[in-house]
Parts: structure tokens; C-alpha cells; sequence
């Protein structure tokens, strides 16, 4: 498979605070990656990076052997074809609703990266359709619930049919129905040609999004592995802030272990 | 519920209301006069017609401006139950401010005087008062008009039209996602708030408790409104505005522009 991402001890900072602390990555195309992490290891600030939407402030980031720069991403010509082949999905879907309509909310990506006109309105009606929400089509999104909210995000971004998906939290605040909709949607990417790569804390859907998990603690990349290689590292997870020791009692004796869900084997060690 | 919460609720739910009503832009896909029009001729119109309420220097001719935006209201199917609570008193209050001391301090033929002489109401002051709360009223109707019955992207793209720079368009379109984040967010802030403080605060604690309140306010609705440009730019957003449908002049169009133009030239000519 193609080199798709390549960073290269990659650092950024907020405010003089670092989220990314000299991070190196190789993503091939085709690949489903999880980016799992605790609160604050870096996964949004990775994703905005792949995205180009932030630039580092050390190392570099290259995409199909290109490095992406401010300066690039000024092009008109580079600009419209990369974000016509990658595409984010934002965990808070808020900031990604600014439409008067779900409508014109799904219509504004083809819009903006110059679709034929006439062949915007059947593919967004084909996009609602998909996604369960072409009831919600004449809705201003902001009226919606938090659930339908995240699915017209995710619809926006569907809507392009890119090469790459970046999903920050895919399914949070999703009840667990809309959940398991998301995630079968995610495994659908997964078996086509299209690299997904997912940002989330949540170790109990990690073995259905990705077939690769990059491990993010502090900035870093702490471990890299198949589901079933990290997912059995508890001193890692444990590490990482992905599980907490459970502490409870049988009878007079006291103990703590691990605590972790896992989504499709609901396994649930005690 | 104590005064001073009610007045924060009412105030900030007038404004979201307002700012939802904007951004459902439920009248704007209303049929009327306003909405038939191109959005270029609507821009053009409107805004010649500020500019004749603002060059214009006689009372009458302003007022009858003001009745002119009332009948393009009333054709355009705009409330003027609307109009009147959420602009017109709310440029009364801040216009009025600004206008009450030139009552005072204009020179002319005094109509009533107080503290024994020493401050005197002047008819020219009076004149000058009306005439300022009249073009604020009149001016901020029709921007407001404006504003409803037009589609925010077709502003915009009417806005492109005339030249405007790619910089100015994605300033504008941030600024109207801005102003309903910061609305959104002091809402929910003042019920979270609500909820937590039982009793009243000294005034002193209250002070310190609003300018934290702002501070915080302005940097949770500007970091929110940067990661929206940010989802607008992942989408391809570059400063142009690109919309379905493409504007076309059809002879309406032309009968709206010269309707506008010659009343904005007319009210100009009697009113210098």
C-alpha cells in the first residue's frame, strides 16, 4: 500500500502549551487506523493536522509525499484537490453546523469545492437518505437534538465521498442505536478502498473501526499494534489513562484490577 | 425571580430569539416584495435608500422614508410587531441616549427651561433630536429588512458581486456565525449561572462576577467561532461564496432597481 501521511517528529503548541510532542507517524492508504487516547493526548490537534488545518510548529507533516505548508494549502489548484480527497468530521458538531438548513448544511461542501450544480440536490438527497435524516432536510440544525446533530455533521462530510476520512469522537454523545448505525457505516469504509482514521477514547468500538491502533499518550505516540495486541496491554492502557484500576470486594477480600469494556466481545473481567 | 435575572433573561432571550429568526432565515424563503427582488437589486435598493436617509436634512422627508420601510415590511410580510420590539426599541434606547443632551445644549428659542434658567429646552434642540432618532430608526429598518428577507449566502454572494475582497466576504460570514455563537453561549452561560447562585449577590461580588462572566464569554465564543471557520475551511471554503441558485435579472428586477434609485434620488433632492 501507498505511503498516504507520513509526520515527522511532528511538535505544536497552544499558547506555549504542547499538545504534540515530537510525534512520528506513517499512514498508507487504504489503512483504518484508531488514534486512541485519553483527554488532552493530542487526537483533535492530529486530526487538525492531517486535515492541514493546523501546521507544526516543529517536524513536518507530508501528504502523498508532499509537505503540507501554509504556503500549499494557499494554492487554489492543491487546495481544492486536497480537500476534495480528505475530509474531518469534528467531535463537537456545533462547529460544524452553520447552515439555515440540514440542506444547505450537506450542500455546502460540493458547493464550495466546485461540484456541477445540477448534480449537487440528488446527491445530498441520496446522502439524507443514507444517513436516516431526509425527514430533517428543511430543519435549521441548530433545533436539532444532539444525536441528529452528529449525524448531519457526519452527512456533510459523507456527502463528498472522500478518499479520507478523519473522524474526531465519531460516535460520543450518540445514543447506542445511532452508535452501532455509525460504526456499521465506519465498517463499510473499512472493507472499501477508503482510509478512515478515528479519533476516540472509547476502547470498546476500536476493534470494529480499525484494523491498526496508534496509541497517544501526552502528545506522543506510545504504541502502536493490532486491536488485539493493544487492547491486551493493560499496563498500557492503564498508563495511557484508558482504563482505571476498579477497585471492589468479594466477601472479606478486597482487590483491583484493570476495568475495560470491550463493544463487540462485551467482555467484562472481574 | 429577582429583577436584575429577569432583565439578563429577557434581554438574552430577545436576542437569541432574534439571532435564531436570523439564522433559520424563515422570512427570507417567504414570498413577498423584498424576497421576489435579485439580491443585487435588494443590496443596491436598500442600501440607496440608507443613504438617502442619511443625506436626507429635513424631518419629512425622513419620516416618509420610514413610512416607505413600513409598507416594503408590510408587502415583504415582516411584522411590524417585530420591527417595533426588537429595532425600533431598541434603537430607541440607544439612540435616545445619544440624542437627549442635544435637547439641551443646542442653541435657540427655548420651549421650556429648568433649574431656575440654567437648563433650557430649545425647539432646535428638540428638532435636532427628532431628526437624529428619526435616520437611526429609519436607516437600521431597512438594513434589519435587509437582512431578514435575504438568504445570509445570497447577501454575500450579491456582496461579491460588487467587488467586494474575498477577505471582507469571510469576515462577514464569521461575524454572523459569531454573533449567534456569542448570543448561544451567554444564554446558556446566564441559565448555568441561574441555576448555581441562590439568594442576592452583594453588588461589589456581582460586578467582579459579570466582568469574569464577559471575559470568559468572549473567549469560549471566539474559540468556538475559529473552529467553525476551521470546519468551513475542511469543506473547501476559501472566501467565495458559492450558492445553488444563480442570480438572474429579469425585468422586475430592473422596475425594483429604478423604484429604489429614483426614491433614493427624489428623497435626496427634497430633502437637502
Amino acid at each position: 500500500m501507498a505511503l498516504l501521511f507520513e509526520l515527522q517528529d511532528v511538535g505544536f503548541e497552544y499558547d506555549r502549551i504542547p499538545a504534540l510532542r515530537g510525534l512520528s507517524l506513517q499512514i498508507a492508504e487504504g489503512e483504518s487506523v484508531a488514534l486512541l487516547g485519553a483527554n488532552g493526548s493530542g487526537k483533535s490537534t492530529l486530526l487538525r493536522i492531517l486535515d492541514a488545518l493546523y501546521f507544526p510548529s516543529k517536524g513536518s507533516t507530508s501528504f502523498c509525499g508532499q509537505r503540507l505548508t501554509p504556503e500549499l494549502l494557499n494554492q487554489d489548484g492543491f487546495a481544492l484537490s486536497f480537500r476534495r480527497r480528505v475530509a474531518l468530521v469534528f467531535q463537537n458538531p456545533d462547529v460544524q453546523l452553520f447552515n439555515p438548513t440540514v440542506f444547505d448544511e450537506v450542500a455546502f461542501g460540493p458547493l464550495q469545492l466546485q461540484w456541477p450544480k445540477e448534480k449537487v440536490p440528488s446527491k445530498v438527497a441520496e446522502t439524507l437518505e443514507l444517513m436516516g435524516i431526509a425527514h430533517l432536510r428543511d430543519r435549521p440544525p441548530y433545533r436539532l437534538s444532539g444525536g441528529e446533530k452528529k449525524r448531519v455533521a457526519l452527512a456533510s462530510v459523507i456527502v463528498l465521498d472522500p478518499e479520507v476520512l478523519l473522524l474526531d469522537e465519531p460516535t460520543s454523545t450518540l445514543d447506542p442505536r445511532s452508535q452501532g448505525q455509525i460504526i456499521d457505516l465506519i465498517q463499510e469504509w473499512k472493507g472499501s478502498s477508503k482510509t478512515v482514521i478515528s479519533a476516540t477514547h472509547q476502547l470498546e468500538i476500536v476493534e470494529d473501526i480499525a484494523s491498526r491502533i496508534v496509541v497517544l499518550e501526552e502528545g506522543k505516540v506510545a504504541a502502536t499494534g493490532t486491536p488485539a495486541e493493544i487492547l491486551s496491554n493493560h499496563e498500557l492502557l492503564l498508563r495511557a489513562n484508558l482504563v482505571h484500576a476498579h477497585r471492589h470486594s468479594h466477601g472479606t477480600l478486597a482487590h483491583s484490577h484493570p476495568h475495560l469494556h470491550s463493544h463487540s466481545k462485551h467482555e467484562h473481567e472481574h | 425571580m429577582k429583577r436584575g435575572g429577569f432583565l439578563a433573561s429577557t434581554v438574552v432571550g430577545f436576542a437569541r430569539a432574534l439571532s435564531r429568526a436570523l439564522m433559520s432565515e424563515e422570512i427570507a424563503h417567504q414570498p413577498g416584495l423584498l424576497q421576489s427582488l435579485d439580491p443585487r437589486v435588494r443590496v443596491i435598493g436598500l442600501f440607496a435608500l440608507v443613504l438617502a436617509v442619511t443625506l436626507s436634512r429635513k424631518l419629512a422627508v425622513v419620516l416618509a422614508l420610514f413610512l416607505a420601510a413600513m409598507m416594503i415590511a408590510l408587502f415583504s410580510r415582516v411584522s411590524i410587531g417585530i420591527l417595533a420590539k426588537r429595532v425600533w426599541l431598541v434603537v430607541l434606547a440607544f439612540t435616545g441616549v445619544i440624542a437627549l443632551p442635544a435637547i439641551f445644549i443646542t442653541p435657540g428659542n427655548p420651549v421650556a427651561t429648568f433649574a431656575g434658567g440654567s437648563l433650557r429646552i430649545t425647539a432646535q434642540g428638540v428638532a435636532t433630536a427628532v431628526l437624529l432618532l428619526a435616520r437611526a430608526e429609519t436607516a437600521v429598518t431597512f438594513t434589519t429588512l435587509l437582512i431578514l428577507c435575504t438568504p445570509w449566502a445570497h447577501a454575500l454572494k450579491a456582496l461579491r458581486f460588487f467587488r467586494l475582497p474575498q477577505e471582507a466576504i469571510a469576515m462577514m460570514a464569521m461575524t454572523h456565525r459569531y454573533i449567534f455563537l456569542l448570543i448561544e453561549t451567554a444564554g446558556q452561560m446566564l441559565e448555568s449561572r441561574q441555576s448555581r447562585t441562590v439568594g442576592r449577590l452583594p453588588a461589589a461580588e456581582q460586578r467582579r462576577m459579570t466582568a469574569r462572566t464577559a471575559g470568559v464569554l468572549l473567549n469560549k465564543s471566539i474559540a468556538l467561532s475559529n473552529d467553525v471557520y476551521l470546519a468551513m475551511q475542511s469543506r473547501g471554503f476559501r472566501g467565495e461564496v458559492r450558492i445553488l441558485s444563480d442570480f438572474r435579472m429579469r425585468s422586475w428586477d430592473y422596475v425594483g432597481l429604478l423604484a429604489f434609485l429614483c426614491a433614493g434620488s427624489i428623497a435626496v433632492w427634497i430633502g437637502r
